[in-house]
């Protein structure tokens, strides 16, 4: 076990090394940091005076080494606008962000596995093609879309839930009694954008529950319980929902860091105050260091999301951490 | 013994083929091919077939300067509403935006920006990520584990993440779009195909034209790529899905297509404002096609993935 642990966290430093490599390198590729700031015909000065205040000017293998070593101690660069550290910013918009995603999230459980399992086990039935088609819908339709009809029936139409911002309830990290409260107030608020941004991947969670049911339902362990005898409910409740919520918990948590990272255009329309909207801020700024540094933290996040999953994985499973 | 006279084999054929083809057009995905070739005709035909032109105010009547401005004459009418509604009229079907200019028309070029950016996008991502797929999975060892790892540490990045982090350094603009698309989508590809090639290499016509002695860019070009392709095309179609949704986003965050080009989701960036004045057509319309052509290319994508993957039939 020690040594799968081991193997799967050389792992995650190899990607985690790699995707800021790539982030670095593409970045200097494909364009300029400072034409983001510095528009077309800027006077040629500013230009080279911002290259040498974010160190541009120096030799390529100068500029990653100290990109790195920047990273490697947790600094993820200053913000262009506020002149504060761009992981300071991050982490006072995140917990909005959090608040969102995990309500999206829920929402998009509680619509995608109970119709996913529904799916599964009518395969081809009326039960199974509304399903298939709710899927369709919901990853064929941008949430922005939805959000945007939802504001029309909600809160133009039948003026029923806020349209705009998250309410006045705040995280506040040094006022203790928020920290509780946060989480329980001004649901009204979050009920349009949390649907929203649900809805996109409760079509995805769907496909997924009822693929991994099917897979599932198929087994011949399966088999076995039903020639037993034992009844369908039970077989479904108790032997095949869980080994079927694997894939599904595993594909859910990284959808949870999407949702809470890349709400961007979500969160701009609903005047959502958290990460999503920082990055569109940073972005009609021209705050490159905050782009950048919101896209690093959420690969930051999602490679060690991933480290988690395997060392679950590898907990529960002999099969995965015996086969290195 | 039946015997078939001089000159019907022909005819027997030419029903048999007849029959076929009816049962493969049965079986073809109506709905979604109906939809995408609409768009692309109305794309290709966007200058023939758009009442008004994409960036031009529409010339208003006598009678609407009066009701809008108490004037005889003025430039454009800005925000009329649809045809059915009061103030509406059928020159301008879906009504005019904020500039006077016509919605219908514009939409119909939007059709163009966004088929153009998803279709050449979702192309190029396609061919870098097949062949470097190919290469992993057929070169093997080094060629293999640096390219799989570049591919994994890619994909762990949201798309749309990535999408932004280019566009912050490129800017906005059409071919921009299509570069970022191109790069943030082939490791998908290169994932997949190098799996599918990990199996051909073992098979039997593989190793025989190894044997043969028969060069590697050969083997690849004539009896790799070809094969992979039945999986090339499946995700091609799904994800020209998820790049209309990706450039639509792009747009409205405004580091997509430029305005003022009509595209799709530019125009619901623009109109966000008219939406809290209850002008709400201006949102739905380009909401409507956009959910439209992705939700036929998700439908055919489905489609092709049950009959070109066996291991899928039975889904």
């Amino acid at each position: 076990m020690k040594r799968y642990v081991l193997v799967r966290a050389l792992y995650s430093v190899v990607t985690l090394w790699l995707l800021v490599t790539i982030i670095f390198g593409l970045v200097r590729l494909t364009g300029d940091p400072v034409a983001m700031k510095a528009e077309a015909g800027a006077d040629a000065a500013y230009v080279a005076q911002l290259r040498q205040s974010w160190g541009l000017d120096q030799p390529l293998h100068w500029q990653y080494l100290g990109f790195v070593g920047r990273l490697l101690r947790g600094d993820f660069g200053h913000s262009f606008e506020k002149s504060l550290p761009v992981r300071d910013i991050y982490f006072e918009r995140l917990p909005n962000s959090l608040k969102l995603g995990f309500a999206a999230f829920l929402i998009s459980i509680v619509l995608g596995v109970p119709f996913g399992m529904l799916s599964a086990l009518k395969v081809n039935s009326v039960w199974d093609n509304t399903g298939k088609g709710i899927a369709l819908l919901g990853l064929s339709m941008p949430g922005f879309f939805v959000g945007l009809i939802l504001i029309i029936v909600f809160g133009i139409e039948l003026r029923w839930l806020p349209v705009l911002g998250k309410g006045s309830s705040a995280f506040v990290g040094s006022a203790p009694s928020t920290w509780l409260t946060f989480w329980f107030r001004d649901w009204a608020h979050l009920a349009m954008p949390a649907f929203a941004l649900g809805w996109y991947f409760s079509g995805a969670m769907l496909r997924i529950t009822r693929s991994g049911m099917l897979d599932v339902l198929g087994s011949d362990y399966i088999k076995l319980v039903r020639l037993k005898g034992v009844p369908e409910a039970v077989v479904v409740a108790k032997h095949a929902l869980k080994n079927s919520m694997i894939p599904v918990l595993t594909f859910a948590g990284l959808n949870l860091l999407i949702m809470v990272n890349v709400a961007v255009v979500i969160e701009v329309i609903f005047n959502w105050p958290g990460v999503g909207q920082l990055l569109y801020d940073a972005l009609s700024n021209r705050d490159f260091p905050m782009v950048q540094g919101v896209v690093l933290m959420s690969g930051l996040m999602i490679v060690l999301l991933n480290f988690t999953i395997d060392v679950l994985y590898g907990c529960v499973d002999p099969r995965i951490r015996l086969s290195r | 013994m039946a015997t078939i006279p001089i000159g019907a084999e022909g005819r027997i054929a030419a029903v048999r083929a007849a029959r076929r083809g009816y049962r493969v057009l049965r079986e073809l995905p109506m709905v979604p091919l109906v939809i995408l070739t609409v768009l692309a005709a109305v794309a290709v035909l966007a200058p023939v077939l758009a009442p008004h032109g994409k960036l031009d105010p529409v010339k208003p009547t006598r009678e609407q300067c009066v009701a809008k401005f108490g004037a005889g004459d003025c430039p454009y009418v800005d925000n009329a509403p649809p045809f059915w509604s009061a103030g509406g009229r059928l020159d301008t079907p879906l009504g005019t935006d904020f500039l006077g200019r016509d919605v219908l028309s514009r939409l119909m070029y939007g059709a163009r920006i966004s088929l153009i950016v998803a279709l050449t996008g979702t192309l190029f991502a396609g061919a870098i990520g097949t062949v470097l797929g190919v290469l992993a999975g057929y070169m093997g060892r080094w060629w293999d584990q640096i390219i799989m790892r570049i591919t994994d540490a890619w994909l762990t990045l949201p798309s749309l993440a990535f999408a932004i982090l280019l566009s912050s350094v490129r800017g906005p603009g059409l071919w921009n779009v299509v570069l970022i698309l191109a790069l943030v989508f082939w490791s998908r590809y290169s994932r997949a195909v190098r799996g599918e090639v990990l199996a051909l290499r073992e098979r039997d016509f593989v190793k025989l034209a190894e044997i043969n002695g028969i060069g590697k860019l050969t083997i690849i070009r004539r009896h790799l790529i070809p094969n992979v392709m039945n999986t090339v095309m499946v995700l091609f179609s799904l994800q020209v899905g998820v790049a209309v949704i990706i450039e639509a986003s792009l747009s409205f965050l405004g580091v997509g297509v430029p305005p003022p080009e009509p595209s799709w989701g530019l125009l619901m960036a623009q109109e966000r404002e008219s939406l809290l004045e209850g002008r709400w057509w201006l949102e739905v319309f380009p909401g409507i096609c956009i959910t439209m052509l992705v939700l036929s290319a998700n439908m055919l994508g489905d489609w092709l993935r049950v009959h070109l993957d066996p291991q899928l039939r039975n889904r």
